[in-house]
């Protein structure tokens, strides 16, 4: 899958492309699964009539009727805990939250029972669980609505934790995810439901656990995911314009994770950043640099750097909240000091 | 408000129920109080670890209600959920194993007395998060009916599960969706030390049902004759797509909270009135003088019982524990 950027920006010139957004490459995944397996369901806040918060499942109700896309009453711990129940009877549940910071109220559900069910049972439960929700922050809706907490799951033996960049990723690793036996956390940057990106039509599926090399480049690499991968991309950009060429690793599965193309990349350039969204202090950027680190010390010209947002809540006003988390200046910044630095 | 059936089908009565099903409630009763001693008495003994949470002197909620259910109708469980499991068929010696840590336990030693699971006979989990079944239940019903099966999901939980949110969040979305499941909630009156008028408000837990336009039904729990005819009619109403029903089975339990716990805040004279309604004795008083089974019938399953048990002990004790590999085992499906 290291050739997706190389695809992607060979067919932009291609006739055969087919530009669609983020949210709709989503909805296809959805469609084209529920049309596969007829154990696929879709449970959750406004799914149904509403569409989803971000119109996600627009137009399912009508194709699929209420017995699959079953809207809830907000009840988040519901939809996590029902979600379990039919997923260990033999069903595979797609449960979307509205967004990411509710699912504190589902965090048992989510912690204590779908990702330990099947440990604690001895390995026997099978809990087909995807569990998306949308995250991240820069459209203004302040504090308790833009949180990035992959980390909350990363952290929790049992979960996969999925979070895409473009909607060729989001397509084909929500068809994985909704294949997969396990319980999936499904991490959508909301500023990213809009964004347009080149899908084909029809089934393909990109793998969980494997990393993809968004950009090439000799001088540093960026290891990141989600929508910061754009930020990156665009940093990437301004840099080579300065003749420095960044390599950007897309890590798209946080759990399980592949570091190996990022250790490769790292062992060319010499030099990583690491980048998220989410809060630095004990963010995912922590294990991804130890593992840089630990597998590619001997080639580091320099130590590895972390970028993430500033220790504080998501701040509505928008010059707080843009100031908040890592800008495209911000890794432009970051790049530069990394290499000035050596 | 709720309705009370704590006088139906019980001594004042005829029994009406085969000699097969009032052998296999006392069997099915016997064989939780002596599986529990037995693991108590383990525990004492220092060959067992962990947390262990009775239910001895419950055994008539759980087996009343589980002789109604088929094999592969569901139930989630509670911490205190030996009796569940041993009610629905689990079998003594892969709980023993289980409670023993051992590798040919229910869950591989994995998961221990709180989270025994046995989904070939429908036991979807006991559940070390009170309350937590309640949603799980809610889905595993959903589940059936998405299926089109007649499958019905029965929901055991405690008095302490009562104020959490994820009971109203279950109930509440079986109602709406008119799901077909059966919440048991078994009021033995504590939670921990917390009295249960000190943790619900309102009258009654069943009396609940009115406001999520359900039956609530509130039945002595000590009573499995009681217990039995309010589940079946649950049952039966959840299996023809009528939607769910919310029982209150009033019980005590004989122990403390868990095997630690000698229960100080409990008045003595409380405790000796609870064991005057002890469940096994009721009901043998009622089928005795009945003459629906015999003190024969009862000295056979006695000795099957303890045979059972003992060589469910024997089983867990010669079990080995697992290898160290089995550690991140099974955390991941392929």
């Amino acid at each position: 899958m290291t050739t997706t950027t190389a695809v992607a920006a060979v067919s932009q010139e291609a006739p055969q492309e087919r530009l669609i957004f983020f949210n709709q490459a989503l909805r296809e995944a959805i469609d084209e699964e529920m049309q596969r397996d007829p154990a696929v369901f879709v449970i959750g806040e406004e799914v149904g009539i509403w569409g989803g918060a971000y119109k996600v499942t627009e137009g399912l109700l009508e194709k699929y009727g209420e017995s699959r896309i079953i809207d809830t009453p907000i009840s988040e711990a519901l939809i996590a805990g029902a979600a379990v129940g039919a997923s260990i009877t033999g069903l595979r549940p797609i449960a979307e939250f509205m967004y990411s910071d509710f699912m504190g109220i589902a965090m048992d559900q989510i912690v204590n029972q779908a990702a330990k069910n099947r440990y604690m049972f001895g390995g026997k439960a099978t809990l087909p669980i995807v569990y998306r929700a949308s995250t991240g922050a820069g459209i203004g809706n302040a504090a308790q609505h833009t949180q990035s907490l992959e980390a909350w799951f990363t952290h929790i033996p049992g979960l996969k934790v999925v979070a895409p960049s473009t909607p060729y990723d989001a397509k084909g690793l929500l068809k994985s995810a909704i294949r997969d036996n396990n319980v999936v956390v499904f991490l959508e940057h909301k500023a990213l439901y809009a964004s347009r990106g080149n899908v084909p039509e029809g089934d393909y599926v990109v793998p969980l656990g494997v990393s993809d090399v968004k950009r090439e480049g000799t001088h540093a690499t960026i290891v990141t995911y989600a929508r910061q991968v754009t930020f990156a991309l665009e940093a990437a950009e301004q840099l080579a314009q300065e003749g420095v060429e960044v390599e950007v690793i897309d890590l798209r599965t946080l759990y399980p994770m592949d570091i190996s193309k990022a250790v490769a990349s790292v062992q060319k350039t010499n030099r990583a950043l690491v980048v998220h969204e989410a809060v630095q202090f004990g963010g995912f950027g922590g294990e991804i640099a130890s593992q840089i680190q630990q597998q590619a010390f001997d080639y580091l010209d320099a130590p590895v750097e972390r970028l993430g947002a500033l220790h504080s809540p998501v701040p509505f006003s928008e010059p707080l909240e843009f100031g908040s988390f890592p800008s495209v200046d911000r890794i432009v910044d970051a790049v530069r000091d990394l290499i000035v630095g050596v | 408000m709720a309705e009370n059936a704590s006088q139906s089908g019980s001594q004042n009565g005829a029994v009406t129920l085969s000699r097969d099903k009032l052998l296999w409630i006392y069997q099915a009763m016997m064989r939780i109080r002596r599986f529990e001693e037995a693991a108590e008495e383990a525990f004492r003994n220092a060959r067992m670890r962990g947390a262990l949470h009775f239910y001895i002197g419950e055994e008539a909620t759980a087996t009343g209600i589980c002789a109604e259910l088929r094999t592969d109708d569901y139930i989630t469980s509670t911490h205190r959920g030996h009796g569940h499991c041993i009610a629905k068929g689990g079998r003594l010696s892969k709980m023993m194993a289980e409670l023993y840590g051992r590798a040919t336990g229910y869950c591989g030693g994995k998961g221990g007395s709180m989270h025994i699971a046995d989904l070939d006979l429908g036991i979807l989990g006991a559940n070390g998060i009170v309350g937590a079944g309640i949603p799980i239940a809610a889905g595993a019903a959903l589940g059936a009916k998405l299926r089109g099966e007649d499958r019905v999901t029965v929901c055991f939980f405690g008095d302490g599960a009562g104020p959490t949110g994820a009971f109203h969040e279950g109930v509440n979305f079986a109602a709406v969706q008119s799901l077909p499941v059966i919440f048991v909630c078994e009021n033995n009156n504590y939670g921990m030390a917390t009295t249960s008028d000190k943790a619900n408000a309102g009258p009654s837990i069943a009396g609940r049902g009115v406001a999520y336009g359900i039956p609530g039904v509130e039945v002595d729990g000590n009573d499995v004759f009681a217990v039995n005819a309010v589940a079946r009619e649950a049952i039966d109403r959840a299996r023809s797509g009528k939607g769910p029903t919310l029982i209150e089975a009033e019980t005590y339990r004989f122990k403390g909270h868990t095997v630690h716990d000698m229960a100080p805040y409990r008045a003595k004279q409380e405790l000796e009135a609870w064991l005057k309604r002890d469940p096994i004795e009721r009901f043998k008083r009622v089928v005795e003088s009945q003459n629906l089974l015999t003190a024969e019938d009862f000295d056979r399953i006695d000795e099957d019982v303890v045979r059972e048990v003992e060589m469910a002990i024997e089983f867990a004790e010669a079990s080995p524990f697992p290898p160290l590999e089995a550690i991140e085992q099974g955390v991941y499906a392929d």
